[in-house]
């Protein structure tokens, strides 16, 4: 490959540029003694919602990118689409029973966009070890209403998945069918900020872990919204955790202005619900037509 | 017009540094310092020298302070006696009252005075919690999800409704109420301070928690301004940036120890018990959620910025006790 060069400004970035950890160095070893050393001492910056640059582009989407690249063949429509620069809430379908189209969105993001994702997660997420730090350290935080104030004011791009836990726990059967968006919270925070909603369509993560049941008493019992059960788990046991390899598509919808609003709109319901109904509708007709454009969901087999 | 200051707990670091500071002003004519403890002998320990401030030996939980209200005319009062720990003899009992009818004496020696026109109060953002369901950064607005229940930060809220209670019955004299973040610096000595020093270092496994100090310079400075200007209201305090607790432990060339938070508990309550560290439940909450606080308020009111990050503050403090990451060289 040859050598790229960084441009933080943003005006040329070619599409197929190569992520932007990958600078001019004449020395790879030195490069990756010095990162050693950093990490070792503690020399890194972190934002407030203790997002960890560094450690997300050069250690946690390295090990997510192979899924990204190779397993799902994530292919991203409409790019131009993404704004630049500036806050943008990007908001998408949610499925697959474990969330990995939230790690897909990521890596979309950052590799063809460049930028990085802010992701707003259940307050599950939050109170589990290992997973709270994680997300926090690659970027995501809290849904609530002022983290994404904040972080819409401070220009990131913003985001959310409005079904939440009903999205991504559906039934197999209920694939590519939309559930009811929350409360519309996020249009709110989108009309407060000024800024412009994203639709996103996301198709191929209902295919990797068919929830054919649900396993409610043990649920109850671990305190989790569900514990699924798939053709293959807990039949095969940690085999059974492996996605299935589906053909995925990621498609960003035209933007949905929400500056012709006064601020004061957020708090009223009426706007508020007639946003949220309309980029519900936007994105289940993008899914319908990008699930038709992607054709079989295991090609060549099916 | 004359000025006399009262400062509550000049038998600790910031306390001291506050009323030497006040006294070396020229505005001001007389500081008296008020502590249950007389100040630590200058040469022997470390004590900071209170320049000409008086001292008088009153315990707070006594009506005795209202005396020395009413017998100096005093107009501010800085009151920084909260006591964050439980002390080796007293225990958590004697640090509550100490707290809180500590304070409530005061300000009701306050209420009563005709001279007092400013109150400051000296408080910790540990009033807003740690939990998975609150937002990342606190603003002084917020109303946490699950408040403290428990020792210091609990005493702080109680302390806090009454100081509020206090600017209702007296509109006309200004309070302001600080909720600093844990201090840090050379001086500084308190459970975290003395958590950093040790060698390895228990942390929760699974949770990487965001920590945020302010340096004893800035907190002297902020608690100087708030003393000597009217500036009304509650007001976070607290470096720029967050460091996660991992980095601090790498930034100190130390070694952690990640436990299962059960572990961690019982080890924090042996650790208690046996008098080596000041451990309540908090602390484990905020070393699994860690917190951060919005500093924006302060910062318009006072036109001023904290000299040092949350980063630059904990720099400092590891310069003064000698210790460098692991790769790194002593400077």
């Amino acid at each position: 490959m040859s050598v790229s060069h960084e441009d933080d400004d943003g005006r040329v970035i070619p599409i197929t540029a190569a992520p932007s950890y990958e600078q001019a160095d004449p020395d790879p070893l030195a490069e990756l003694l010095a990162f050693l050393r950093r990490r070792l001492d503690g020399d890194y910056e972190v934002d407030e919602f203790g997002y960890d640059p560094e450690l997300t582009d050069k250690i946690f989407l390295e090990l997510v990118r192979p899924l990204y690249n190779h397993w799902f063949r994530v292919e991203t429509v409409e790019l131009h689409n993404v704004p630049e620069e500036g806050g943008a809430l990007v908001v998408a379908n949610h499925s697959g029973t474990l969330p990995l189209d939230a790690l897909m969105l990521q890596v979309a993001m950052h590799d063809d966009v460049h930028r990085p994702l802010r992701l707003l997660g259940a307050d599950l997420v939050y109170q589990l070890p290992l997973l709270s730090h994680l997300a926090r350290k690659t970027g995501h935080t809290l849904a609530c209403r002022e983290d994404a104030d904040r972080l819409l004011r401070k220009g990131e791009l913003v985001g959310v998945f409005p079904e939440g836990f009903k999205g991504v726990g559906k039934p197999f059967s209920e694939r590519y069918k939309l559930q009811r968006f929350g409360r519309g919270g996020f249009v709110a925070s989108a009309i407060r900020a000024g800024v412009p909603i994203l639709p996103t369509a996301i198709v191929g993560a209902e295919e990797i872990f068919p929830k054919i049941g649900d396993v409610k008493s043990l649920a109850r019992l671990l305190g989790l919204p569900y514990v699924p059960i798939t053709p293959f788990f807990p039949l095969l046991g940690p085999l059974g955790l492996v996605p299935l390899p589906s053909k995925w598509m990621i498609e960003f919808g035209e933007p949905i202005r929400t500056d012709h609003y006064e601020p004061e709109a957020a708090d009223d319901p009426m706007v508020v619900f007639n946003v949220t109904d309309h980029v519900r509708e936007v994105i289940q007709q993008m899914l319908n037509e990008l699930r038709l454009r992607r054709g079989h969901a295991f090609p060549p087999f099916l | 017009m004359t000025h006399t200051v009262l400062v509550t707990g000049v038998s600790r670091h910031i306390g001291a540094r506050v009323s030497n500071m006040l006294a070396a002003d020229p505005d001001i004519d007389r500081v008296i310092g008020v502590d249950t403890v007389p100040p630590p002998s200058l040469t022997r320990d470390g004590g900071v020298s209170l320049g000409r401030t008086e001292f008088v030996r009153v315990d707070l939980r006594s009506p005795d302070i209202a005396q020395v209200i009413a017998a100096a005319d005093i107009d501010t009062v800085v009151h920084m006696s909260l006591v964050s720990a439980p002390s080796r003899g007293g225990g958590r009992a004697a640090m509550k009252e100490h707290n809180i009818i500590g304070t409530m004496q005061l300000l009701g020696a306050c209420q009563r005075s005709a001279t007092v026109r400013r109150v400051v109060v000296r408080s910790t953002t540990a009033v807003y919690g740690s939990s998975p369901r609150d937002p990342a950064v606190f603003t002084e607005d917020l109303e946490p999800h699950d408040g403290p229940s428990h020792g210091y930060a609990k005493d702080a809220c109680e302390v806090e409704g009454y100081v509020r209670g206090f600017a209702r019955r007296r509109p006309d004299v200004t309070v302001s109420l600080l909720r600093f973040a844990n201090f840090m610096g050379p001086g500084v000595d308190s459970p975290l301070t003395r958590y950093f020093t040790q060698p390895v270092l228990p942390t929760v496994l699974g949770f990487d928690p965001r920590l945020q100090f302010v340096h004893e310079d800035d907190a002297v400075e902020v608690l100087r301004r708030m003393a000597t200007e009217d500036h009304p209201g509650t007001y976070n305090v607290a470096g720029a940036g967050v460091l996660l607790l991992s980095q601090c432990v790498r930034r100190a060339g130390r070694l952690s120890m990640p436990l299962f938070s059960p572990a961690f508990e019982a080890l924090g309550n042996a650790a208690r018990r046996l008098g080596l560290v000041e451990y309540s439940p908090e602390q484990l909450k905020l070393m699994c959620y860690g917190r951060a606080v919005e500093t924006s308020r302060l910062e318009a009111e006072l036109g001023w910025k904290p000299k040092f990050s949350t980063g630059a503050a904990f720099e400092d403090f590891l310069r003064s006790r000698g210790l460098h990451p692991l790769g790194g060289v002593p400077s």
